[in-house]
């Protein structure tokens, strides 16, 4: 551990000590996500039994009712719920689901992976779009191209996304005479092509908002690092503008991205319901919101600390990125 | 000032006083053709929907919530309806209107009070390291770590819709991202010397935290909130899609948005409207936000 600061060695060591801290910092936050879902969920008036039957419920006997409450474990106390259900989460084991009498770690395997190329998808296309365009608009700084890039980025803003996905379900319906996902749909495995034709416009969707803030994030930043002395220094030496721009500038202006991509594919994991509804995709964000209406208590705890858990593991993915790109962050204390 | 000074006299003029912060960033604003215009599309907005009941009833001369079945889904320019009509014959305009007013009312509400409690939270987080900072933020992150979605869901489903709910809502489970903020301002100028000075003068944590830290927090909470409140506008209809938002007939523009969808065909341009005024809006804040940003910024140059 002795390894100077200066040597051009990583500091694995340090690395690693900062990783198991990361990890330790996750348990308090997990328990903290399900204590608050296990609690929220409950207070919500109405439970499986209700959301089940709807009004005929109310012609259970109470013995019927009793029996109903104890077959999905409701009569516990509230505390043994709780200990039971976690004691099988440290185990892997999120419980069956009231609604899919299925367990809810295989519906989630089921339903993750669409959301997860859904949102890889509107990333990847937004970085496509974004990064050109910002670089661009800085290195055009002040021009029509500037000012073109600036307000497609605030419109990308400040559109709802369900704006932006109506407009594109009409202008397919309308000019081009096609409904995306009329029929069944396909899973990449099955039918990549079939499946890229389905995936392409919901990504479109969730991918615009992002692109602008990429658009924006990459501006900025590139504005700001082209006036620092290094790269000027760089522009002295007699180096072709665009070698400055792409081996100098870049790295340098891209290191605010990556906190932005981090942070924004954590919410495209856990936000996509709105244009998965729009789309009719069968991903995540719509299994759980179904699940909170239809009080499917352990699906809905299950759900939401697997996302919680991908929320907090991208964080710290992006954290050791940060330091893979920017040589001046080390994690030794 | 004589004309054969010379610049160097001038820069040492003791007559001239310097400027506050605040002066000069208004005399900056106003030098600032965009924010100017975008202050003035969203007084005009302001205006227009508050205005609404007098609108309504002198001007255009009907009822936003009264239906007239027969002349449903008219279209722009329909005699007497300039905006043509809903599903349910409702004037366009005039729900845009009144729309406008809960939609903006809610907006503004939430962010004030996301404003507040971030503010609290985050000065007390900020001036209390240790066991408080901790705890405040195992429960900042914990938020975090949960989409907000879902949490507005869960809390929504508690109580029963209406404006005032919603801002309740919006509130509780928003403000994780204004205390970050006031968090990380207050501990950078904690350590500075003007508050050195006053902790030497023997004032109280709390007399420091809201006479002296506040007031150069000001700044960066007008940003905020005008940022907060097009995210507001936004998640509101992100809410109505959920039916979560404010029930019929009570229009805003979120609702009008996401209950015409199904009229995406035959009547287009009752997505649009509220669609664009959203848009407007949110894009008039957000300029309005850089422009703020820009004028307090002592870097930029006069």
């Amino acid at each position: 551990m002795e390894r100077g600061r200066g040597e051009v060695l990583p500091e694995r060591p340090f690395v690693r000590r900062y990783l198991l801290q990361r990890l330790f910092a996750f348990l308090p936050i997990l328990i903290g996500v399900s204590l608050l879902v296990f609690t929220a969920i409950r207070l919500i008036p109405g439970d499986v039994i209700t959301a089940t039957l709807g009004t005929e419920a109310g012609m259970l006997t109470d013995a019927q009712r009793e029996s109903l409450r104890s077959y999905y474990g409701l009569d516990r106390p509230v505390v043994e719920q709780y200990a039971r259900w976690a004691a099988g989460a440290i185990t892997g084991d999120l419980g069956v689901s009231t609604r899919h009498g299925k367990p809810v770690t295989e519906l989630i395997g089921d339903r993750f992976p669409v959301t997860l190329q859904l949102a890889l998808m509107a990333v990847t296309l937004a970085l496509l779009v974004g990064i050109p365009l910002g670089i661009l608009a800085a290195v055009r700084h002040n021009t029509i191209f500037d000012l073109f890039v600036r307000m497609l980025a605030l419109a990308g803003l400040v559109m709802p996304g369900f704006l932006v996905g109506t407009l594109i379900i009409y202008l397919l319906s309308t000019v081009f005479g096609v409904l995306p996902n009329a029929g069944n749909f396909v899973r990449f495995n099955e039918d990549p092509g079939l499946n890229l034709r389905q995936m392409i416009f919901p990504a479109i969707t969730l991918g615009f908002a992002f692109s602008a803030s990429v658009m924006r994030m990459t501006r900025s930043s590139m504005l700001e690092v082209l006036g620092d002395d290094y790269v000027r220094t760089a522009r002295g030496k007699g180096l072709r503008e665009r070698r400055v721009i792409t081996q100098h500038a870049l790295r340098n202006a891209l290191i605010p991205v990556v906190t932005l991509v981090g942070v924004e594919m954590g919410y495209l994991l856990g936000g996509t319901f709105i244009i998965e509804t729009l789309f009719s995709l069968p991903g995540l964000g719509r299994l759980l919101v179904n699940a909170i209406s239809q009080r499917d208590y352990a699906l809905v705890q299950g759900a939401t600390l697997f996302i919680a858990s991908v929320f907090v593991l991208i964080n710290l993915l992006v954290d050791l990125v940060y330091a893979a790109v920017d040589p001046r962050i080390s994690y030794d204390r | 000032m004589a004309a054969t000074t010379s610049n160097v006299l001038q820069l040492q003029d003791p007559n001239r006083r310097s400027r506050t912060l605040w002066q000069r960033a208004i005399s900056r604003l106003r030098r600032d053709r965009l924010t100017l215009l975008a202050m003035g599309v969203l007084l005009a907005l302001m205006l227009l929907s508050y205005g609404s009941p007098l609108v309504n009833r002198y001007v255009l001369g009907v009822d936003p919530l009264l239906p007239d079945t027969p002349n449903r889904l008219l279209p722009f320019g329909a005699p007497g309806h300039l905006l043509g009509t809903d599903d349910l014959g409702r004037d366009h305009l005039a729900r845009l209107l009144s729309g406008g007013q809960v939609s903006l009312s809610i907006s503004i509400f939430s962010a004030l009070a996301i404003l507040g409690i971030g503010l609290v939270v985050g000065l007390v987080m900020g001036f209390s390291p240790g066991v408080v900072d901790d705890i405040f933020n195992w429960l900042i992150t914990t938020l975090d770590s949960l989409p907000s979605l879902y949490l507005l869901i869960a809390v929504s489903a508690l109580l029963q819709p209406s404006p005032q709910a919603l801002i309740l809502i919006i509130a509780v489970t928003s403000w994780t991202g204004a205390a970050r903020l006031v968090r990380g301002e207050t501990i950078a100028r904690r350590e500075l010397d003007y508050v050195l000075a006053a902790r030497t003068l023997g004032a109280s944590r709390w007399r420091i935290m809201f006479v002296h830290i506040l007031p150069n927090l000001l700044s960066i909470l007008a940003i905020s909130l005008t940022v907060g409140i097009g995210g507001v506008i936004l998640a509101e209809s992100a809410l109505s899609f959920l039916n979560l938002g404010v029930q019929p007939p009570t229009p805003t523009w979120g609702n009008m948005l996401i209950d015409s969808r199904i009229y995406y065909r035959t009547a287009p341009h009752l997505i649009l409207m509220p669609g664009l005024l959203i848009s407007i809006t949110v894009l008039c804040l957000f300029v309005l936000g850089d422009g703020l940003r820009d004028a307090f910024d002592p870097r930029t140059e006069d």
